[in-house]
């Protein structure tokens, strides 16, 4: 992509109406930042005292509850366990399923774009309940079980997509060489579907560091919550009211997404270009 | 190796493609398999490397009877028509691709890549990845790495199709060169029968999944079975005649103009429908019987003028000769046709003589 403006196209009204729209996000962001650096009086937008006391969560727990480290921890187990199912099986799925020749192919497809359609909060009483059963309630396993599923079908689909750009003569050729189908697809299909490998991967990341509602409702316990419901429980307490505490763990909580989103957001958009090779 | 379809028969689902198919090519042999699209020349190449299964019948490698062998172990290298270079890969590393999986020693695969390399005239080109290559360039590639684990048979479907028109003919005689000079059989697909003239020791044409005439270039020319290969062939096409066998004479429909029979043409009995093939450049040249007619078409082709002469009876016949002055766009000319070298068909197509 070239970045050049054509000629009958000048590149500074769109710039400048889109910063002005953008102005009272970045004015957040910006507060949110300096907000947990200082102190600032009832009333007044200066803020008049540095301080990093708001930072004390992460040297100090307070009795009664789980350290930040601790959740933490849950988070990325959480974010990186179910990232890794949704990409192995999406891989997998996804080749079948632009693939072979297997039955019930028009069945599974139109079955994962249903699926993937379906309202989560529909299935959260009959998930309850299998959990409970299962005896995974209040368990990170159950938890990255359920998230993982309902993910999958956009995963499926999305590496369906990125295989279905791969010529079938390319296999073809490999097979004509002597590899078999496994290598075939090792050796000569995975790379090329590595951008939507790597895209998916993140995506799937993100969206589980961000997950809210599902840890929530099946692991609410402390010693299984993600920073996300760590966050709102920290809200819940109307006994200790620390707006400051709340916006550092805030920006705790987001460093990573940030910082994940600018090494990757090229590949991001792999996503949605339907699997063009960037 | 000798290539042997015996009743070969592939069906896609509940469509019959290609019913009792008998082919062989002999070992060393360049075979094209000519034919409009949709004749399913490429469905039989497919079948040949297992790409396809074959529903009935056999294939022969030599005398191995390989139709339940999988594609990994018929040995058979195979040139597709976008080439289907592995895209990440260097060229050094596509073309080693399949003494790779065969788990070659490292030293004997840089040998081996190295000598097609040769061959093929790609050596300085190992260390690029295709997307930096021209046409022509991948398509040596993609050739050198069908040939590099020594195969049995070469099987090339299209290979010139994607190439610009000077390339092609650079192209066409190279893959002749490297054919000959390995000594491969091979099966080439095209619907050009340019191309299938000047590469190959012999033409299959098939039409609607069946092989009309196997013989070779310059037979199937001179001597087309059906008014279906006579027409296939030859640029500029053969133009068609309708007439009736009148006192042992051809009597040209809708007109007074009696062609003789030629000789080497046994007497036909009267009121037979005939088709006569007319080649253009056995009209307008030679001596022989004068047509009057009507230029209704020219074509410049340089050294060589295209005409349509449009005949009393509203027939067309081509004529290919030396750029001429005296014939121009609606000109009345009187030119002869040497009806020595008439083919003759029969009402259903066949040949008569």
């Amino acid at each position: 992509m070239s970045d050049k403006n054509s000629s009958n196209f000048k590149s500074w009204p769109v710039t400048l109406i889109l910063g002005l729209f953008s102005v009272p996000l970045l004015v957040m962001y910006l507060y949110l930042f300096i907000d947990t650096f200082t102190n600032t009086a009832p009333g007044s937008l200066i803020p008049n005292e540095l301080t990093f006391e708001h930072w004390r969560f992460l040297w100090e727990t307070e009795p009664g509850t789980v350290s930040i480290w601790q959740v933490t921890l849950n988070t990325l187990i959480f974010a990186s366990v179910m990232t890794l199912v949704i990409l192995s099986v999406s891989l997998t799925a996804g080749y079948a399923l632009s693939r072979l020749n297997m039955p019930f192919r028009r069945f599974f497809l139109a079955g994962v774009l249903t699926l993937h359609a379906f309202p989560t909060v529909t299935l959260v009483i009959a998930l309850f309940i299998v959990l409970q059963f299962l005896g995974l309630y209040n368990t990170l396993i159950g938890v990255i079980f359920i998230k993982a599923a309902l993910m999958l079908p956009f995963g499926i689909w999305v590496m369906k997509g990125f295989y279905d750009t791969v010529p079938w003569e390319i296999e073809m050729a490999g097979v004509q060489d002597g590899a078999s189908r496994f290598m075939v697809w090792r050796l000569l299909v995975l790379p090329q579907i590595k951008p939507g490998l790597i895209a998916l991967g993140v995506f799937s990341f993100l969206e589980g560091w961000s997950e809210y509602l599902m840890p929530q409702i099946f692991a609410p316990e402390a010693d299984v919550q993600v920073l996300s419901v760590y966050l709102a429980s920290l809200i819940a307490d109307d006994q200790k009211f620390d707006f400051n505490l709340f916006k550092s763990i805030g920006l705790f909580y987001v460093l990573p997404v940030i910082v994940l989103y600018l090494v990757f957001q090229n590949k991001l958009m792999n996503i949605y270009g339907g699997g063009s090779k960037g | 190796m000798r290539i042997l379809l015996d009743n070969f028969t592939k069906k896609f689902d509940d469509v019959m493609v290609i019913n009792n198919m008998n082919l062989e090519v002999r070992d060393g042999e360049m075979m094209a398999l000519l034919g409009p699209s949709g004749c399913g020349k490429s469905t039989t190449l497919f079948s040949i490397c297992e790409i396809y299964q074959c529903n009935g019948g056999r294939i022969l490698f030599g005398d191995r009877d390989v139709s339940n062998v999988t594609s990994q172990h018929r040995n058979v290298g195979v040139v597709f028509q976008n080439y289907a270079l592995y895209p990440h890969m260097s060229i050094f590393d596509n073309i080693a691709f399949p003494l790779m999986v065969k788990k070659m020693p490292a030293e004997q695969i840089k040998k081996e890549v190295h000598k097609i390399a040769e061959l093929v005239h790609i050596g300085d080109l190992l260390e690029r990845k295709p997307s930096q290559l021209s046409g022509g360039q991948q398509q040596r590639v993609a050739l050198s790495r069908a040939l590099v684990r020594k195969p049995d048979v070469l099987l090339l479907d299209e290979p010139l199709a994607n190439l610009d028109a000077k390339l092609r003919l650079e192209m066409r005689s190279e893959i002749r060169r490297i054919q000959q000079e390995t000594g491969i059989t091979a099966v080439l697909v095209t619907h050009d029968q340019v191309e299938a003239m000047s590469m190959c020791d012999r033409i299959a044409l098939m039409d609607h999944g069946k092989i009309l005439q196997v013989t070779t270039p310059n037979d199937m020319y001179h001597n087309p079975q059906t008014d279906f290969v006579a027409g296939f062939l030859g640029n500029p096409p053969i133009a068609f005649l309708d007439g009736v066998i009148t006192n042992g004479q051809i009597q040209l429909k809708d007109s007074a103009i009696q062609l003789p029979l030629p000789s080497r043409v046994p007497v036909q009995p009267d009121g037979k429908i005939v088709r006569l093939g007319v080649r253009p450049e056995y009209f307008g040249n030679q001596a022989g019987i004068e047509l009057q007619g009507q230029v209704s078409f020219v074509e410049t082709q340089g050294r060589e003028n295209l005409y349509d002469i449009r005949l009393g009876n509203g027939a067309v016949l081509r004529s290919i000769q030396p750029v001429r002055a005296d014939a121009g766009l609606g000109d009345s000319v009187s030119w002869p046709l040497d009806t020595e070298q008439i083919l003759i068909f029969d009402d259903q197509g066949q040949r008569v003589a």
